[in-house]
């Protein structure tokens, strides 16, 4: 099913790609033609050659050919960048991965920790403060969230950097320097998903927790006196986090589809980033795998997730 | 299953309800400002003229919320902007629900091979992320037009319902209020019309607000970055334009040219969220104390 969807996903994301308006090719031959003097129809042969790409060849034929290149794991040659799509796809994954993994076990790992807490004092003003935290920044995108972090933490207070993923005076490689310029870089735009995504699953949380509160193997439990720590953790905590397991997969999917925005706007060079350059620069090979990397990625989560879901529960585990 | 009440009664009683939930009365509050300002503020302002002599100064009783780097009114492009905002997400919102519900009910009645077909299609559109894949689309439907923008917008956002709407429908096929009216000979169609789409409106209309609120902040985006055509007034325009060309972030005069589409996005989203709080309980009879 997985590999099903990646497949139909593929096709359509290719077919819309090649009916975009403005071709490459005869953008490329009309540079060529000028910068070097030579014939039109030169122009074009030489732009087809190194574009790889030749608008006379039927769609499906091209589809064939970029099904088998995917299969061989070759994604083709970036127009712009001019080096291999799967390079640039490589280089960019690990930024992207790297944010969104972070704000991602952040939110949930905070959310379920309030979400519990919230649950077992049955605090009515904690529970006025979420509502409120959830209808203000869970209504704003977290784009808008992040100009405005942008604004209060980098331009007014000049706490934490802005722009790109780590400064341009330190040399990448496994020393302190880096990896604090790295975290200190990261630490803007995981907070604009932190900020916007914490209180869904803190409410998530609490309301599957209330639910296993009630529940008679609770009362029974505390009933034989065990002790508070050892209800909340292994009989409530176990049994309510088990269903926010599957969300964690939607719950990616959806931050991935708002990478452009944020890694455009950080100048984060991850795959919504370099997806947004293709797009503005009409590199079609690059749109291709960059968006291909984001199905497989997403579809693979959801794989993940459900495998996560299977071995924490008993009920499915298999004898 | 039909309503019995007379559709003025039905009003009343949707409104009362509305009314008794504090959240959802500030949530009906807030769009109904947003909607008459839509509807009436382009009819009384004038075209705005540029005034390069008083480009991106601050708030001022002449120009409440400062001017921008045109020396327009940021407060009246506010206003007109509304209509442009308000028209895309609520095409696109249609669209969405139009193409969510044929494909719900019918891959729910038919079942077999038909619902096979279109929920791997569903299952596809749902599992690609869908910005991305707008912002692919807005590459290809290059428009000004906010009808075709709304569809644009739609055209990856309607997967989610089709779905829940089919389960609904499934869960509906075999109750007894359906199976008389196929016993009775009544077509498909009039089915669909007076047995299935009343049943589910009320779901519909919730969904209706998130997908407008959701079309509001893809279209914003697309602006953002670039990618969608210059259209009027629109806020995501003005944001764009606050970013790239005045430095508003930079701490620049031009604050408020940034932050003043940015509020009203805000509170447009922060009025749907409370008002679609209390619309399924309003809509749905059964839910009702």
């Amino acid at each position: 099913m997985t590999l099903v969807t990646v497949f139909f996903a593929m096709v359509v994301m290719f077919l819309v790609i090649q009916n975009m308006p403005g071709d490459p090719v005869e953008t490329l031959a009309a540079e060529i033609s000028r910068t070097e003097n030579l014939e039109i129809t030169l122009a074009t042969q030489k732009a087809i050659s190194i574009l790889n790409y030749d608008p006379n060849v039927p769609t499906m034929e091209r589809l064939f050919k970029y099904v088998g290149g995917i299969l061989s794991g070759n994604l083709g040659d970036s127009l712009v960048y001019r080096k291999p799509v799967l390079t640039l796809v490589m280089g960019a994954l690990p930024w992207t991965l790297l944010v969104l993994t972070i704000s991602l076990s952040l939110s949930f790992t905070v959310g379920v920790l309030m979400g519990i807490f919230i649950a077992w004092k049955r605090s009515r003003w904690l529970n006025s403060a979420l509502t409120v935290w959830q209808s203000i920044f869970g209504s704003i995108p977290e784009y808008i969230v992040a100009y405005l972090m942008v604004f209060v933490f980098a331009v007014t207070l000049g706490w934490l950097p802005s722009r790109a993923p780590y400064s341009a005076t330190v040399t990448p490689g496994p020393n302190w320097t880096f990896i604090s310029s790295v975290i200190n870089h990261a630490i803007l735009p995981v907070m604009s998903y932190f900020i916007t995504t914490v209180a869904s699953w803190t409410i998530g949380m609490r309301a599957n927790a209330l639910s296993v509160l009630g529940e008679d193997y609770v009362a029974y439990a505390q009933a034989r006196g065990l002790s508070q720590k050892r209800i909340l953790i292994s009989y409530v905590g176990r049994n309510s986090i088990l269903p926010m397991i599957t969300s964690l997969a939607v719950s990616f999917g959806f931050m991935f589809g708002g990478s452009p925005l944020i890694e455009n706007l950080f100048l984060y060079p991850g795959v919504g980033y370099y997806l947004n350059q293709a797009l503005s620069r009409r590199d079609y090979p690059l749109m291709q795998g960059m968006y291909f990397i984001m199905i497989v990625v997403v579809v693979l989560s959801g794989f993940l997730a459900e495998k996560i879901y299977a071995v924490l529960n008993p009920r499915l585990r298999e004898r | 299953m039909k309503k019995n009440r007379s559709t003025s009664s039905g009003f009343r009683a949707f409104f009362a309800v509305i009314w008794r939930n504090p959240l959802s009365r500030i949530g009906f509050i807030i769009l109904l400002v947003f909607l008459l300002m839509a509807i009436f503020g382009p009819l009384f302002i004038p075209t705005l003229k540029s005034n390069y002599a008083a480009r991106l100064q601050p708030p001022s009783a002449g120009h409440w919320l400062g001017t921008d780097m045109a020396g327009k009114d940021v407060g009246l492009q506010l206003i007109l902007g509304s209509r442009d905002v308000l028209l895309v997400a609520a095409y696109a919102a249609s669209f969405a629900i139009l193409f969510a519900c044929v494909i719900g009910i019918v891959s729910g009645l038919r079942g077999g091979m038909v619902d096979e077909a279109l929920m791997l299609f569903t299952n596809v559109v749902l599992t690609t992320p869908s910005f991305p894949m707008t912002m692919i689309l807005s590459m290809v439907i290059r428009t000004t037009n906010p009808l075709v923008f709304g569809l644009l917008l739609s055209l990856w956002s309607w997967a989610g319902l089709a779905k829940a709407i089919r389960s609904q429908v499934l869960n509906l096929k075999h109750r007894e209020f359906i199976e008389a009216s196929r016993i009775m000979g009544i077509s498909q169609f009039n089915i669909i019309l007076h047995d299935v789409v009343p049943n589910i409106v009320s779901y519909i209309a919730v969904n209706f607000i998130s997908i407008m609120k959701n079309s509001i902040t893809a279209s914003v985006g697309l602006m953002i970055l670039g990618l969608a055509p210059y259209q009027g007034n629109h806020w995501g325009i003005m944001i764009n334009v606050a970013i790239s060309q005045t430095g508003a972030l930079l701490g620049s005069g031009s604050m408020t040219y940034f932050l003043a589409p940015v509020t009203c996005l805000m509170l447009f989203q922060l009025g749907s969220y409370f008002f679609a709080t209390g619309l399924d309980e309003a809509l749905n009879p059964r839910l009702r104390s």
